[in-house]
């Protein structure tokens, strides 16, 4: 009787356990069906590219992209002793070293200004936003002008004051600093706009509360804007330390990596080896090398910056 | 000596709508004063134009006997609790506390003196090094109650402070801001749409509608001499009961179906008013089994509540609640005798609102009051 009652009970549970597999078969297929259209696009333009570097990164090729001899890590080899390479290296750091932070600061004074409540702010928020909308190659063109030696405004401006012409982006000590510039323009919209979002998020009770605490204006932004907007920083940090490595459109447009290699940043140098020198294995080491770096870099940023965010 | 006085108070937005209109109002020192009123009445604003969080439109507010219209909220010397408690939630309990004394610039010494003396009155000593987001709804609460007791200003403004909590806490809490406000003497505006919380824990309540002040009183004078319809139907759990009535000869006809016959000394007094609304509070709708003029009603729902029973009934068009002491055996559907008293009654005209007698007596026989 007992046993009788023991088997069956096993053979129930035999049958939910089955049952439980199918259903949780069912709901992965499910799922993956959802996916499909990422993962394909996914694997065409990431993975597959990815892995497709890599391999090549061994590899000699020829001027179509084929690979012709297997060299080993002789391309990395080659690039760490190349002082081409070691310059773009230094250029590339340097430039982040100027952006980030100059984005960064310029963004967040702009952004607090636009989230006081005032007459018309709507116009100054769209006006500081607008460069998001105005791509890269437009946005070189402009400063192309801006920076012309003889004709430029900002030479004529200098020139109002009696100062000398500079050669903005044909003397080798100050093209980077023209192209970052440029480019801390360019990327001020996006950076606004994310930090603006952040500063509206802030509870506006907290700003009465120290009000009436009677606190100063700059001990509310020190204490409270500061920390409370401390998680939108740090995405914008990222985001903007990412997108400064990869900065290759305003490079080309403005300077082609000159002069003397002043602005020849790395993603600047793989199109030079790959589509001018038709070197795709160099091509593909170097980008190899700048991909681990920034996966290195921002797993460092995220270990050091996430004890100091305060996500709600 | 009154703390704070309004003078013909007003609020509008784009000098249109007036959201508050008319407010005047003086608030003793030592006093806890409730602000009651549905949502959209207006509270909350005349709670904020007190703070200075909002621009006062027209009108006179006087805070310690000097104009403070122009004056911003730190220079107003109160402090104030918010619905959702403003805490910030990457400081410690202790950096919250003693936010506005660092703001203030007090020496550090004091600073240290006043968090220990408020952080054992608020029981929150242990908590100290904790986040806000580390603490339960209630050891919140008192956070944001110690960051006002800490400031050491005379006047304390809260705005709904107890909402966000559950019954039970609520309940704790009503009595521990009560004892809080005693032992400090502090003056106490208090913001609420509970009309439980602002009965029990005001010394004197100002009903809010429609941004016009109802009436102000203590809760025990509202209670039994609401100055109109509103008051009399917001103030009390269960609502009054209210009908529509006429006077027919010597009798009173409520809602067409219940005649109560009443003197004539009253009658003189009600046949000028047109249109007569009746108010019956639910504990005076009494059992009437041994009279024998007692009115025979229908029960349609039956609530026990342990120690006192609510019987529902429909009386013309309206719903009328009675309120037993005791447990009852009622189902719904049986006939149940109610006994109704002329001298429970508080009579409203319909037209204006406005009360014109309230009830003689308003006690009920099952509990006399002790003098």
């Amino acid at each position: 009787m007992n046993q009788a009652a023991l088997q069956l009970e096993e053979q129930y549970a035999q049958k939910f356990a089955k049952a439980k597999k199918a259903h949780r078969t069912k709901s992965l297929l499910k799922g993956l069906l959802f996916l499909l259209p990422s993962i394909i696009l996914f694997s065409v333009f990431l993975f597959y590219p990815l892995f497709k570097t890599i391999y090549l990164s061994f590899f000699l090729t020829d001027s179509s992209g084929a690979t012709t001899v297997y060299v080993g890590l002789n391309n990395y080899i080659n690039i760490f002793t190349s002082p081409l390479f070691v310059k773009s290296f230094q250029v590339t750091f340097l430039f982040v070293l100027y952006t980030v932070p100059g984005t960064i600061l310029v963004s967040l004074f702009l952004a607090i200004l636009a989230n006081e409540k005032l007459k018309g702010i709507g116009i100054f928020r769209t006006i500081f936003s607008s460069t998001m909308g105005i791509s890269v190659a437009a946005a070189s063109v402009f400063w192309m002008f801006l920076f012309h030696p003889s004709i430029g405004w900002l030479n004529q401006i200098l020139a109002v004051f009696g100062i000398d012409a500079i050669g903005w982006l044909t003397d080798p000590n100050s093209a980077l600093i023209s192209v970052a510039i440029s480019t801390i323009w360019m990327n001020t919209g996006f950076t606004f706009l994310i930090l603006l979002g952040g500063l509206q998020s802030i509870d506006s009770y907290l700003y009465e509360s120290a009000d009436i605490d009677g606190a100063s204006y700059f001990y509310k932004l020190r204490r409270i804007t500061i920390p409370m907007l401390s998680p939108t920083l740090f995405f914008v940090i990222t985001v903007s330390f990412i997108s400064a490595f990869q900065t290759f459109g305003q490079v080309d447009m403005l300077t082609r990596g000159g002069p003397q290699n002043e602005t020849n940043v790395i993603v600047y140098s793989i199109y030079q080896d790959a589509f001018m020198n038709y070197q795709h294995g160099v091509a593909s080491a170097q980008a190899v090398v700048l991909f681990v770096i920034i996966l290195i870099l921002t797993l460092i940023q995220f270990k050091l910056g996430e004890k100091k965010v305060h996500y709600q | 000596m009154n703390l704070v006085k309004m003078q013909e108070l007003a609020k509008s937005y784009d000098n249109q709508y007036n959201v508050l209109d008319g407010i005047n109002l003086e608030i003793e020192q030592g006093e806890f004063f409730v602000l009651v009123g549905p949502s959209g009445s207006g509270k909350s604003t005349l709670l904020r134009m007190i703070a200075g969080l909002e621009d006062i439109s027209g009108g006179i507010l006087k805070i310690n006997d000097k104009v403070v219209n122009h004056l911003q909220p730190k220079d107003r010397n109160l402090s104030m609790v918010f619905q959702n408690y403003a805490l910030y939630p990457h400081l410690t309990v202790e950096q919250n506390i003693l936010f506005g004394l660092q703001a203030k610039k007090v020496s550090k010494q004091e600073q240290q003196q006043r968090l220990t003396e408020t952080a054992e009155m608020m029981g929150l000593s242990e908590l100290l090094k904790r986040k806000p987001k580390q603490l339960s709804g209630g050891q919140r609460q008192r956070v944001a109650l110690a960051r006002s007791v800490v400031s050491h200003a005379p006047l304390c403004l809260m705005d709904e402070p107890l909402s966000n909590l559950d019954a039970k806490l609520r309940a704790h809490m009503r009595i521990e801001i009560r004892r809080l406000q005693k032992k400090l003497g502090l003056t106490m505006i208090y913001v609420t749409h509970d009309q439980v919380e602002a009965m029990t824990m005001g010394d004197r309540i100002m009903v809010l509608n429609d941004g016009k002040i109802q009436q102000v009183g203590d809760p025990i004078t509202l209670y039994n001499q609401p100055a109109n319809l509103f008051v009399a139907s917001f103030i009390g759990s269960p609502k009054i009961n209210l009908g529509k009535a006429v006077v027919q000869g010597q009798q009173l006809l409520i809602e067409d179906s219940i005649h109560i016959p009443i003197s004539s000394s009253l009658l003189s007094r009600l046949t000028e008013h047109q249109d007569l609304t009746v108010g019956i509070r639910a504990e005076h709708l009494l059992n009437g089994k041994e009279n024998r003029n007692a009115h025979s009603l229908e029960v349609i729902n039956v609530e026990q509540l342990g120690n006192e029973t609510l019987l529902t009934f429909e009386v013309g068009s309206q719903i009328w609640t009675a309120k037993w002491l005791g447990q009852w055996k009622v189902s719904v559907g049986d006939m149940v005798p109610i006994n109704i008293s002329i001298d429970h009654i508080s009579f409203f005209s319909t037209k204006t609102t406005e009360l014109i007698k309230p009830a003689t007596i308003t006690t009920t026989e099952q509990e006399e009051v002790i003098v």
